[in-house]
């Protein structure tokens, strides 16, 4: 079956694909969407515009969608990316990176009914911080490159996630109800490397903005 | 052990449908194996303590078409929780029948004074279901219901349980229920 996967650059929806490629499904395309609401509860917005790289480096086509991030109007947005991908690539279903956001995945799921298109998300339910140990093990090379809650600050971007990330997250969780992998919007990630890219992706120069809870590093990568 | 039927027709599907309620289990420490529901054996079933019934995606009309494989339940007495698909299954397997009944995300049902696996008075939950309860089988009661329809199904005299959501997202205590006391 050929899918489209719904691809923000982030950790969650590489490691889908990964997973959808690994049980024999071609992955004919991935969908950006290029948000200008920094604050979209639906989509990833940190370095969203270096997915045209990591598209390249796995030598799939890149759909990219602009969107207000008007909320709800922005799922008009989606469900246009997600038609053209039908329409240009035949894809017969669509991967997301959804881990537990009912919002997010409700919202995915009805574009794919109205389009006569399968949904999957092989992340769904998934404990977060075996998400984070599964992505270790498989030696992705992950950065984070925005925060959006307390306690976490500046000097979260650019962290690498490994081992030593996960555990300080597990202590964060502990006393700050922070979810460990981030599902609920704590922080995004870029993948530098992983068993998809022919390359490692490295940063040339970044932009951090922001104050307070909420920061955000834009990369340029080669 | 628990037998974890897996009704999903693309392989992709099982990490979604099938594998949170793995890891519910194994959090419990409950054994269980998993089985495609057309690869179901006799000794399967003898083996099973329980049998769990999992959920399928909108579009996988398969097990629709392959009732027959769900024979064995007619005759099955021992505890069966039906997820979505899986109660919709249960039901069928009696007499009922089906309806188009679109929903998707969270809602809310209501228990009121009964306490399901632990669920009681109002409960959220997360639906994911192209069809629905339009007569439900023989001998099968409604337990709850919520602005979509009937939400919860329980045979009178077997230890038979459907539920048209989805536990394994916002009521795991309730598959927890199910296995060490249904």
């Amino acid at each position: 079956m050929k899918l489209g996967v719904l691809y923000s650059g982030g950790k969650d929806s590489t490691l889908a694909a990964l997973i959808a490629k690994e049980e024999g499904y071609e992955i004919s395309c991935l969908i950006s969407i290029f948000s200008s609401n920094i604050e979209s509860f639906m989509f990833h917005t940190p370095s969203i515009k270096k997915t045209g790289i990591q598209a390249e480096v796995m030598g799939i086509p890149l759909i990219v969608q602009n969107s207000e991030g008007k909320k709800e109007e922005e799922l008009d947005d989606l469900r246009r990316a997600i038609f053209r991908a039908k329409e240009d690539y035949g894809i017969e279903g669509i991967v997301t990176g959804a881990i537990g956001s009912c919002y997010q995945a409700s919202r995915v799921q009805k574009i794919c009914r109205d389009l006569n298109l399968e949904c999957f998300n092989p992340l769904w339910q998934k404990d977060q911080t075996e998400i984070l140990e599964d992505l270790i093990s498989r030696k992705f090379e992950i950065i984070v490159v925005g925060v959006f809650a307390y306690p976490l600050n500046e000097t979260f971007l650019g962290r690498k996630i490994d081992l030593s990330f996960v555990r300080e997250m597990e202590v964060l969780e502990e006393k700050y109800k922070i979810n460990v992998a981030g599902e609920g919007g704590e922080y995004e990630t870029f993948v530098l490397n992983c068993s998809l890219f022919s390359r490692q992706l490295a940063v040339k120069s970044f932009e951090d903005s922001g104050n307070g809870n909420s920061w955000r590093r834009e990369v340029i990568v080669e | 052990m628990i037998l974890l039927i897996n009704i999903c027709k693309e392989r992709l599907h099982y990490f979604e449908f099938v594998k949170p309620i793995e890891d519910i289990l194994k959090k419990n420490r409950a054994n269980y194996f998993v089985r495609h529901y057309k690869d179901i054996k006799n000794c399967d079933l003898e083996n099973a303590e329980k049998v769990i019934i999992c959920g399928a995606s909108l579009k996988d009309f398969d097990f629709y078409n392959n009732w027959k494989s769900f024979d064995w339940i007619k005759s099955f007495e021992k505890p069966l929780l039906g997820i979505c698909g899986g109660a919709q299954i249960l039901s069928k397997m009696f007499g009922g029948e089906l309806k188009n009944s679109f929903a998707v995300g969270l809602d809310k049902i209501n228990f009121e004074e009964k306490c399901f696996f632990g669920l009681k008075g109002k409960v959220e939950i997360y639906q994911l279901h192209q069809l629905g309860f339009k007569k439900v089988g023989r001998n099968f009661e409604k337990l709850a219901i919520s602005n979509f329809g009937i939400q919860v199904i329980k045979h009178k005299k077997k230890p038979f349980y459907g539920v048209l959501f989805h536990p394994e997202v916002r009521n795991k205590s309730m598959i927890t229920e199910f296995v060490k006391n249904g």
